[in-house]
Formats: C-alpha cells, structure tokens, sequence
C-alpha cells in the first residue's frame, strides 16, 4: 500500500511539472510550431528567423541529401515532420503511397503567383499536393579552354579525343536517362530492349570516363581536372561562378528537367501552420532571397523578372522553353527502377 | 551472485545492437519484399554472376592490401619493438596520430594529393619526370586502404612482439643461430597470433568499404560495399541489399575459419570467435 501511495506521489509530481513546463512554453510562442524537412543548404537561413518573427511559429528544422534518405525517414513513421521539400517523381511515388496531405490553396494565396508552366505539372496533376519551390535542368559543363568543339549534343561524351577527360554522374538514373535520351528514347523507359541499348553504349563509352561522381564534381571541375562533366543546373550556376571558364549547355536531343516542391505530410500536427509556411516561402520578396542565396531557378516569373538580366539569360538559370522541347520530367518508375540499378552495376563492373 | 547484474548491460547492449540487428538482417534477406513471404529468391538474385563478380573484385583487392599492409607493417612493427623506450612511445604515437583524424577528411586529402594539378604530379614535374593519372585507379584504391588500414596491422604485430620472452633469441644466439634463422624459427611463429590478428583487421574494413572506392576510385566498378549501400539507399530494396549482406558475411565468416585454423596454436587469429 505505501509503496503504490509514493508511486502515485511520483507520478503526480511528473504530471505537474509536465503541465507546468507546457504552459511555460505555451506563453511565449502560443503554441505554435512547426517542423519542416528541407535538402541540406536549400534555404536562406535568414528566411527561417524571419518567418518566425513574422509569424510567431517556431520552426524545428531538420535536413536530408537525398530524395531516397527523405523518403525511408517518412515512410518509416518515426519521424513527424509537417511540411517537406522532395522532388518531381518522389512526390508522386509518396502520393501513390498516401504520405501526403492535401493543401488547401485558399490558405496559399501566393500560389496564384506561380508560373502557369509550373502548374499541375504531370506529378501531380490536379496540384493538389504541391506547390513549386524551384526548378532545375541535368546539361554538361565544360571548360572552354580544353573543349573547342561545339558542344550542342550528348555525342560528345562519347568522343575518344576526350578520353579520362570526361567526368559523369554517379547515379543511375541520371545517366541511363542521358543515354536513353541520346538514343532517341523516353528516360522513363522501362522497354528492357531499350535498357540494354543504353547499358551497351555507357559500356562502350567507359573507357573514356575519368570518373563517376557526384558531389566531388564541383571542386575538380572548378580546378580544371576535366574537360567535361554531366551536372545538375544548379551546381553548374556556382562552378561557373568559381571559374570563368565554364560554360553550361543543355543538348539538343533534351534532357531532364526536374521540380523540388512543398509538400505537407499526411497527419500533419501543424497543418495550417504548414499552409502559412508555403504561402510565405511562395511570396515574391522571399522566394527572390531564396533564389539568390542557393541560385536555382524559381517557378515565380515575379521573381524572375527582378533578378539581374544578366541571370535571367542564363541557360544554367533559366533556359529558354525551346531549349527545353524533347526534355522529360522523371516519373516514377516503382518497381521498374530496379533495372536501372541492374543495368547500372552491370556498367560499373564491366572491364 | 551480488555482481552478477554488472553484466546485464552488457548483454542488453549486444542484444540490441548485434543480435538484434542480426535476426533482421535474416529476416529481411529470406523473406520477400513488403512481405513476410518465405523466399529464397534474393538469395539466388544475390548469387548472380554480376553480383559474384562484385563480390570477388572486393575479395581480390581486399586480400591485396592485406598482404600490402603485412608486408609493409611486419618490418615496421619490428623496428619499433626493437627501437629504445624513448623513441618507441614517440613512433607509436606517431602511427596512430592520423587515426585521431576523421577518416573521411583523410581520403578526401589523398584525392586532393593525387590529382592531375595536385602535389603529387607537380613534384614529378619539378624533378623532369612525366606526370601521371593515379587518381580514379585501382591503385589509388589500394594505396587508400593500406594507408588507412596499416595502423591495424602494425599494432596488434607490435604488441605481440613486444611481450615475447627475449630470453628465446638470446639462447638461440648462444646455440650459434643466425640472425636469420632466429627470425626464421623464433621470431617469426611467435608473431603468427598478431599477424592473423592484423589480417582480420585490415581485411574485413576493407572488404566491406564503399567510400574508399567510390572516392579514390572515382566509381569506376563497384564494390560489395557500394552494391549494398545502393540497394539500401537508392533503390529501396531492404531484401536484396540484405541477401547481399548475409552472402558477404558467409564470405568472411570461411575467410575466418580458414585463418583460425592456421593459428590454433596462437591465440590471436582465434579471439575473433
């Protein structure tokens, strides 16, 4: 008997200072929070203590590095973000998968600030579950000085004249789908003829190829260790940056255009605050330091129209829409992918 | 009996992060994916020759370095067992400095140090000789692993060498032996403990490594070790990346076997068991 009595003392001296810390907190910020999962430096920080100030909600922010990391964190249940940033052929996948919310875009008036362009884009069709955060194209980056061939065409990836010059990526979807597109196909291809088309030639071209990278690209291609590389747009805006001497071209057999939108994820605690976070992300003012601070493109001609023109012709930036004919998003290609990856290793351990 | 709580942490502990960790492994390698469906699928997926070929380029390089690290760190461990009290402590400091660093941080300085504008080539250069491409090659994979594995290997031969009883050389010497033949028939098979010790460890890092290959190596081929980050990472497949894994172990677990055999009558080889 005395041993329950001191346990319910215990319990009860908890329960108290439980409360007693909740309203403590509850003061301040009225309780209002909100926990965002964004890739690793995609966000000017200044953004964030901004909207907090603004808004009153603290944000718990956490970061990932790829679409796949995010993807596992999520599904596994553990984790309880409310709004996330994945890309293109994720989301879908996570709408397939009931992951996602809906947002109610009454709550996002900055929405309507949006590209149309950008507007239910074949992800998500009805755009119900997204809304664009930036936008980006896979080209190659090359150096003027030890390339003075045009380059216009994936073809010159497979150029002997470059041998142990030429710098790839080392994921197998981006590469299969440069391939894929080089022959004449769709990079969502699950055609295994097709597949094995592309296998071959990545084979035939491995002797050419310095290395497969990815992250590592930037600081070998700014000192000049290569000639040519696969990059995202993105990293090829900050390495001509660094040096001058590079140049960004999206091929003329098209490529691979990619989006990286806001989402809220299913039972999230914090919806509306979630919808106010998007809307803010989504107004002009901010979206242009965000712009500016990571230097993707942003699907808000607003914002475009203020950046330096200088920018605004740049093909690493904002290519035109005709460079982009031919160009695919990815789609998701569930339990297809795993040819890609079969295909991939059989490149990687070919002699 | 009053102690014998101390050591429920202790199991606690290996309950939750080996076994544990074990049985899903298992778990995920024989059943199918999403599913708890019995299957032996991943594990014939696994034994591919694709898969096999992998595995066996890991084995190869792994086993390379390995002799690379025994021949390199033997002498090495010897000359400092053989060294003054004063300069020993300074040379083992010395050897284990580096490890102080964050590995990562060292391999991604080796990259720097072998580019074609970097230090390496630029000394070849100043001395009128040709440069070279050694980045992105097997060789650069290899001089990875030896220069991050050696330590493991000098280490347990030093200590090994270190508490032999001097005694044995100096009657050998007194029996008219050479320097030679007391290393031969002395020196030599008492070291054997350390040495299948040092083996193990500078061969199972290496085998299972994937950031070494895909740093020095430039992703040119896969290991193992990248097979199975993918399956994880990239592609999804829990099952098959752990059929990969249990096939790996199994691989290892013989290699082991193979060297405690060898050194039954030591007790280093065997302490892995």
């Amino acid at each position: 008997m005395k041993k329950i009595v001191k346990a319910l003392c215990i319990l009860m001296v908890c329960v108290l200072g439980a409360v007693a810390f909740v309203g403590c907190g509850g003061e301040k910020t009225a309780k209002r929070e909100l926990k965002v999962y964004n890739w690793g430096d995609y966000i000017d920080p200044e953004v964030l203590k901004d909207f907090e100030k603004e808004t009153g909600i603290h944000v718990i922010y956490d970061t990932f590095a790829t679409n796949e990391d995010m993807y596992v964190k999520v599904k596994s249940g553990g984790s309880d973000y409310d709004v996330a940033i994945p890309s293109d052929y994720m989301i879908k996948r996570m709408i397939r998968e009931n992951l996602l919310e809906k947002i109610d875009m009454d709550k996002v008036p900055n929405y309507q600030g949006i590209g149309d362009k950008f507007k239910n884009l074949p992800f998500d069709p009805q755009n119900a579950y997204s809304v664009p955060y930036m936008w980006g194209t896979v080209g190659i980056i090359y150096n003027k000085k030890m390339v003075t061939d045009p380059v216009d065409s994936w073809n010159i990836l497979w150029d002997p004249k470059y041998a142990k010059q030429i710098f790839m990526l080392d994921s197998p979807r981006d590469s299969i789908g440069i391939t894929l597109k080089l022959l004449g196909y769709s990079l969502n291809t699950s055609d295994e003829a097709q597949l094995e088309q592309a296998k071959a030639k990545l084979i035939e071209q491995k002797p050419l190829v310095l290395a497969y990278v990815v992250d590592e690209v930037k600081d070998k291609m700014i000192a000049g260790e290569a000639a040519m590389a696969v990059v995202w747009s993105g990293d090829a805006m900050f390495m001509k940056e660094k040096n001058p001497d590079l140049a960004y071209v999206i091929p003329k057999e098209g490529t691979n255009y990619w989006f990286d939108s806001m989402v809220i994820l299913k039972g999230a605690k914090h919806k509306a605050e979630a919808e106010e976070f998007i809307n803010y992300m989504t107004r002009p003012d901010i979206a242009k330091r965000n712009v500016e601070y990571i230097g993707y493109a942003s699907p808000i001609p607003e914002v475009v129209k203020s950046l330096d023109p200088e920018v605004q012709q740049d093909v690493a930036a904002y290519p035109a829409d005709s460079l982009l004919k031919g160009s695919e998003i990815f789609d998701d290609l569930s339990d297809n992918l795993a040819k890609y990856d079969k295909v991939w290793t059989e490149v990687k351990v070919a002699q | 009996m009053g102690r014998r709580w101390l050591v429920y942490p202790y199991h606690t502990w290996m309950l939750l992060f080996t076994v544990i960790p074990l049985i899903l492994i298992f778990f995920y390698a024989f059943t199918e994916p999403n599913s708890t469906q019995f299957t032996l699928e991943n594990i014939r997926h696994a034994a591919e020759p694709v898969y096999l070929g992998v595995l066996w380029h890991s084995v190869w390089l792994a086993g390379l370095s390995t002799l690379l690290c025994f021949l390199i760190g033997y002498p090495m461990a010897m000359i400092l067992a053989k060294s003054s009290v004063k300069y020993r402590n300074m040379l083992v400091v010395l050897i284990v400095i580096p490890m102080w660093m964050n590995f990562l941080l060292r391999t991604y300085a080796w990259m720097t140090l072998l580019e074609k504008n970097g230090p390496l080539n630029a000394i070849l250069l100043h001395f009128g000789l040709p440069a070279i491409q050694i980045l992105y090659t097997d060789y650069a994979v290899m001089l990875g692993m030896v220069y991050n594995f050696l330590p493991f290997m000098i280490l347990p031969i030093y200590s090994v060498l270190m508490k032999m009883d001097q005694s044995l050389l100096e009657a050998a010497e007194d029996l008219g032996a050479g320097a030679w033949t007391s290393f031969r028939r002395i020196t030599f098979p008492l070291s054997l403990p350390g040495v299948y010790a040092g083996m193990i460890m500078v061969f199972m890092p290496a085998v299972t490594t994937f950031v070494i290959s895909r740093l020095l190596g430039g992703g040119q081929y896969m290991l193992i070790g990248n097979v199975i980050e993918e399956q994880f990472l990239a592609i999804g497949n829990w099952s098959f990346g752990s059929a990969l894994s249990v096939l790996m172990m199994a691989i290892i677990l013989v290699s082991m076997l193979f060297l405690s055999r060898y050194s039954k009558e030591g007790n280093g080889g065997g302490m892995f068991f």
